[in-house]
């Protein structure tokens, strides 16, 4: 077996274990550090896929910063583990929820995997998710969107003053 | 897929990061002594008497330093892959080298302006700012309205919970 397909595997494996980890755990604190390892994993994916901006962007993204704030809108929300007075009484979401899930990787497998595994070599350029490739092209194809995702994220910046902010 | 090799440093020190740390809480756990007293047992609260639950709700300042760290943290990664190209180009002559750097260094003072239009606004409207706290939430800090002359009771001594 191929030392790459065991690597993948791997990473693989603990990914969807987490992910399954993240809706199976009672308590969101839980859910939210699986879904860390998830996250965290699946920069790894991207690392193997040649992309890695892409994976340190994951890290210091998703792992580092989003998962923060969802941590703070479980603190926020004053959530806690679920259980206690309230029993949910057994009914059809669960089952439905799988089934659809089923229904989903189906449908996204019919549709990516059967023309994967028909090319011969599914791999991108060497060079693909390089910092330098994306760099040259974001500064010259793409520089229009470089520059409106500053402005966004100046919206960002005020939109959340405004929200939060109790006094000016 | 890429090749492990150039990954393996990473590797060998993820593992031995893990190892180091799975070795000094198993040890520790091993070879402790453990004579618990309900003192020794109560989760540490900055070295006083813990008071009041943990799972209660936090100001959402907490939640406004995070979202602009977040919107920071990403300013940063797109300059990332600005430095990575901005010396070396690889446009193909010196002369495309030298449009490239021109025209990558001016779409990055418009990208930087923005950011620093924001990181004003921030600063102009003391978004950080932490000490607001008794202006507005007198109530929930649980401490009863004691007036100056007579000495503080000892309830409102107890801490109210950190960061609030």
């Amino acid at each position: 077996m191929d030392t790459n397909l065991i690597v993948f595997l791997a990473m693989a494996l603990v990914a969807a274990v987490a992910a399954v980890g993240v809706v199976a755990m009672n308590n969101p604190v839980r859910s939210a550090l699986c879904l860390v390892v998830n996250f965290f994993v699946l920069a790894f994916v991207y690392f193997s896929l040649r992309a890695e901006l892409m994976g340190i962007s994951q890290i210091l993204v998703y792992t580092g910063a989003i998962m923060v704030l969802f941590l703070f809108v479980i603190m926020l929300l004053n959530l806690g583990g679920r259980g206690g007075t309230l029993e949910e009484r057994p009914d059809v979401k669960p089952g439905i929820g799988v089934g659809l899930g089923i229904a989903l990787f189906a449908l996204i497998a019919f549709q990516v995997l059967f023309p994967l595994q028909a090319s011969a070599t599914p791999r991108a350029p060497d060079d693909y998710g390089l910092p330098q490739t994306v760099g040259r092209n974001l500064f010259t194809t793409y520089v229009l969107p470089f520059e409106l995702a500053s402005v966004l994220l100046l919206v960002g910046i005020v939109g959340a003053i405004l929200l939060a902010k109790r006094k000016m | 897929m890429a090749s492990m090799g150039e990954f393996m440093p990473i590797v060998i020190l993820l593992g031995v990061a893990a190892l180091v740390c799975a070795a000094m809480v198993t040890l520790s756990w091993v070879l402790g002594p453990k004579k618990v007293t309900p003192y020794k047992a109560s989760p540490y609260e900055c070295g006083v008497e813990p008071s009041g639950t943990a799972r209660e709700r936090f100001p959402i300042k907490f939640y406004l330093v995070a979202m602009l760290f977040i919107l920071f943290d990403i300013e940063v990664v797109f300059l990332w892959s600005w430095l990575t190209v901005f010396k070396n180009p690889g446009m193909g002559s010196p002369e495309t080298d030298l449009a490239f750097q021109w025209f990558s260094f001016c779409a990055v003072m418009v990208y930087m302006v923005l950011w620093i239009i924001g990181d004003a606004y921030v600063l102009r409207v003391n978004a950080l700012a932490w000490d607001e706290a008794p202006e507005i939430h007198e109530a929930k800090f649980g401490a009863p309205e004691a007036p100056a002359a007579t000495p503080i009771p000892d309830a409102a001594l107890q801490p109210a919970g950190g960061g609030k």
